[in-house]
């Protein structure tokens, strides 16, 4: 990215600096006359040629990464993880220890008495694994393949801090993987965010002090946390669908997955 | 000389006996038709204009209540704070209005019914008839769009891109009911009316050029028109096609684009269909789309620059080429608005491939533009000055179209308000300077009297400045996560820091859209007490100067000028004016530029 920034900053400087300039300089007096120059084959060719190259390269970096980035290959190492996308929130579904997920679909949704909150199709044993949660961990350093799934509408998962982004789509499961390489807590001491979460409350401190003076109560201060946002027009409340990403140990992991309920065990 | 040319020729001398309705309502006269165009596209720019002011105060201060949300939006803004859905409303219409009934209607409907017959040297166009109608079809649907605000339940807000299943599905949102229903109504009938325009513009510039116009010695103007028209004749029907499979979807239980869906607590029946299905038609006109609104303003731009430079147009095959090589590659690049889609990710660097390559006759136009302005004898004009201006946001928008045609950096930025500041520069304000320019520049050939340059030059400058105030500073809050169609920021406390550019960038706005309202004053007043023009105040080498000053049906008094040089013959050496015009025969022993 910093490469294609580099070279667009150049390019826009140069060209910009040439408009503006010719167009101070060359402003019309007196008898002045202009100069016929109609054509220039060779700079045409210059000017056609050093663009064509220059995007080549970007355009074959930028498919090196993105053939990378987009191919996911199943393996038994990667922790898969179904993000689930409704209007308006979202759920997470971990595939257990058998590491596959269950067969779902929104036919499901109304057995047992609203418990199965994903559409697991309760005939598939693979799905008695599985763990459906609001709040999504991560352990740090293990990939994870995301499986995308919708119940209503268009929705897209949306994670900046990944530089992750897959669009949610009823009907279809999409993917994509990454691989967490800082936990949350390694985040929240990384000068930058340090910086940006201070700015933060110093606002939301100002803004609460407006807010208890006309009887309102305070605003909480802002801690960072790694974002699922839904980024593709899906309704009234599109702006607010978030879930919280924890990226730990896996250690800590562990230990939090042992706490949920698997799908057997929510719907005896 | 076909059969057409020739029968519109014995009409000249005959001049009908017109009445109120037949010269200013159903006129069959392409230069009324434009104004018609002009005036019908600035109003639906007013409506759009202030639909985005309002979205942008909502943005700027989201907990304050507004007088004016309440008096504009009645029930949508309950003790003076906007409902979310009727934000996405707002945001919605401003899209689908700018696009489609300004920047397309507004631009290529006004200057390709003004230029192409007094440019190309023809009577009128060649089915005045069908140009007529595709008018009145514009108004229709434009009635019919603004009709569809006033709906019970709110009109489509799903975006102007309005994917299903939000756009399908009443009970998804609201405005997905019968507002969606009009709209899809009111863009079918558009679609009708821009065909029917796009085939009488390729008709006429192939079949009714004066004699000596041959197709080199166009100017470019009219390429740019008639190759627009022919993208439009190409890719408008893709949309129609996935605005009746959408019709079909909402109204007649099929199931070409939902499928597994489940909402407001029922298994909805639709089986087999896909999103992404609609993605795919809706862009495959979304795209060229584009580039039928920036054409014409980039052929407005190469006229006005030469014109006001004095100076021919540099590189005019490279020029044409550019204007080609854009429409053809136009065609394929679609996909790189669906990157992140679910599509097969092999596509997504295929669609790369093309896309970046686009990059290449655009960044040539613009080096070519900047030549131009080298040693020339700038006039600067409010038209050169906006034209100028366009080069500049077309440039800085341009640019960022590579950051986000190359897929892999698009995941990060894709549906971020970096996506917002990009086609807005590239082709909001350009396409919009593209307009003011023609505007300002035709204006006494529409009207017959001059603009106010000094209120010109108040509209360019604050406009200027605050275009960019408004859209550069949303690159950054786009690379910092913003996504855009965000009713409020503050449900997300990472987001707290970005409030302040917010802010910023409404209040730039709201200065800008006050500088319209200097526009809106000059282009009325101008025309009824600006000051009288003579025949060619730009001393012009094109032919519409050339045309007298009163309209009349058939354009030209007896017979219609021969051509013998190309349009850009300024500043030519051998010459004692600065300008030949294109009907003046060569001079002894002088030789044309071979083209």
């Amino acid at each position: 990215m910093w490469i294609s920034f580099a070279i667009i900053f150049f390019v826009q400087t140069v060209t910009q600096a040439l408009l503006h300039y010719f167009s101070y300089k060359y402003r019309g007096e007196k008898g002045k006359k202009a100069l016929f120059y109609a054509d220039n084959e060779k700079l045409e060719m210059i000017w056609t040629i050093i663009p064509v190259i220059t995007l080549a390269g970007l355009i074959l970096y930028g498919l090196y990464t993105w053939t990378d980035i987009m191919t996911v290959e199943e393996n038994d190492e990667a922790l898969v993880v179904e993000l689930y996308a409704q209007q308006f929130n979202w759920k997470a579904r971990y595939a257990g220890d058998d590491g596959v997920l269950g067969d779902a679909n929104v036919r499901f949704l109304q057995d047992f008495d609203g418990k199965n909150l994903v559409g697991i199709d309760a005939t598939d044993p693979n799905g008695f694994d599985d763990v459906v949660v609001q709040e999504l961990h991560l352990p740090v350093g293990r990939e994870v393949i995301f499986k995308m799934r919708s119940q209503d509408v268009l929705h897209s998962a949306y994670m900046p801090h990944f530089r992750a982004q897959m669009n949610c789509v009823p009907g279809m499961i999409t993917e994509f993987a990454f691989t967490p390489n800082k936990t949350t807590e390694e985040m929240r001491q990384d000068p930058d965010v340090v910086a940006k979460v201070k700015s933060i409350n110093k606002i939301r401190f100002e803004k609460s002090k407006e807010l208890v003076a006309s009887g309102d109560v305070a605003l909480d201060p802002y801690e960072f946390d790694f974002l699922l946002l839904c980024n593709k027009i899906c309704g009234a409340s599109h702006y607010n669908m978030q879930m919280k990403i924890i990226v730990e140990s896996s250690e800590e992991y562990a230990k939090w997955m042992a706490e949920q309920q698997t799908f057997a065990e929510v719907i005896q | 000389m076909s059969t057409a040319a020739a029968h519109i020729e014995e009409d000249h001398g005959h001049h009908h006996k017109e009445t109120f309705i037949t010269k200013y309502v159903f006129s069959q006269d392409h230069k009324m038709i434009s104004k018609q165009y002009l005036i019908t596209g600035l109003f639906m720019g007013i409506i759009g204009i202030a639909m985005s002011l309002l979205f942008r105060l909502q943005l700027a201060w989201p907990e304050q209540p507004f007088g004016v949300f309440e008096v504009l939006l009645g029930k949508w803004a309950p003790d003076g704070v906007m409902d979310p859905n009727v934000y996405l409303a707002l945001v919605t219409i401003h899209g689908t209005i700018m696009v489609f009934f300004v920047l397309t209607a507004g631009l290529s409907g006004t200057f390709s019914n003004l230029l192409i017959p007094l440019q190309i040297g023809a009577r009128d166009m060649a089915s005045g008839l069908l140009n007529m109608i595709s008018f009145w079809l514009f108004f229709l649907s434009s009635v019919i769009m603004v009709t569809s605000l006033f709906v019970e339940a709110g009109p489509a807000a799903a975006g102007w891109t309005i994917y299903p299943p939000l756009s399908a599905l009443p009970q998804a949102q609201p405005g997905s009911g019968t507002g969606m229903t009009l709209w899809l109504v009111s863009m079918a009938i558009f679609i009708a009316s821009s065909l029917l325009g796009s085939l009488n513009y390729i008709v006429t510039v192939i079949n009714l050029r004066t004699k000596g116009m041959s197709m080199t010695r166009l100017p470019l103007t009219i390429w740019a028109f008639f190759v627009t028209a022919i993208i439009g004749v190409v890719s408008f029907p893709v949309l129609l096609s996935a605005a009746l499979l959408l019709i079909m979807d909402r109204s007649f239980g099929t199931s070409f684009f939902l499928s597994d869906i489940f909402i407001q607590g029922e298994v909805l029946h639709y089986q087999g269909g896909s999103p992404v299905l609609y993605e795919h038609l809706f862009w495959f006109l979304g795209h060229p789309e584009v580039y039928i609104v920036l054409l014409p303003a980039l052929g407005i731009t190469s006229e006005i620059i030469a014109t006001h430079a004095r100076k021919p147009i540099f590189g005019y095959r490279a020029m044409v080429a550019s204007i080609l090589a854009i429409a053809f590659l136009s065609t394929i690049v679609w996909g790189h608005h669906m990157f992140i889609s679910g599509m097969n990710p092999f596509l997504g660097s295929v669609f790369t491939f093309t896309t970046l390559l686009i990059a290449i006759p655009s960044a040539v136009k613009a080096f070519n533009y900047i030549t131009t302005l080298w040693k020339g004898n700038l006039q600067l004009n409010p038209a050169m000055l906006f034209s100028i201006g366009l080069v500049s946001t077309f440039i800085t928008g341009g640019l960022t179209g590579i950051i986000l045609g190359d897929s892999t950096l698009d995941i990060n930025v894709h549906d971020t308000y970096f996506v917002v500041a990009h086609f807005h520069l590239v082709m909001g304000i350009s396409a919009l300077y593209g307009l003011f320019a023609g505007v300002y520049h035709w204006f006494p050939k529409m009207f017959g009297r001059m603009m106010n340059k000094n209120l010109g030059y108040l509209h360019f400058w604050v406009t200027a400045v605050c275009a960019y105030g408004v859209f550069f500073p949303m690159h950054f809050i786009g690379m910092a996560g913003l996504p855009r169609r965000y009713y409020t920021n503050t449900a997300f406390p990472y987001f707290d820091d970005l409030a302040d550019i917010n802010v910023l960038i409404t209040v730039f706005a709201l200065v800008a859209g006050a500088a319209q309202l200097v526009f809106l004053y000059n282009f009325i007043h101008s025309m009824f007490y600006g000051k009288e023009t003579v025949q060619n105040p730009w001393r012009s080498n094109t032919l519409e100067w050339t045309a007298p000053i009163e309209h009349f049906h058939g354009n030209w008094e007896g017979e219609i000028p021969h051509v013998h040089r190309w349009a850009y013959d300024y500043s030519k050496p051998g010459h004692e004016e600065d300008f030949v015009p294109q009907h003046i025969s060569l001079k002894k022993g002088e030789e044309e530029l071979q083209h």
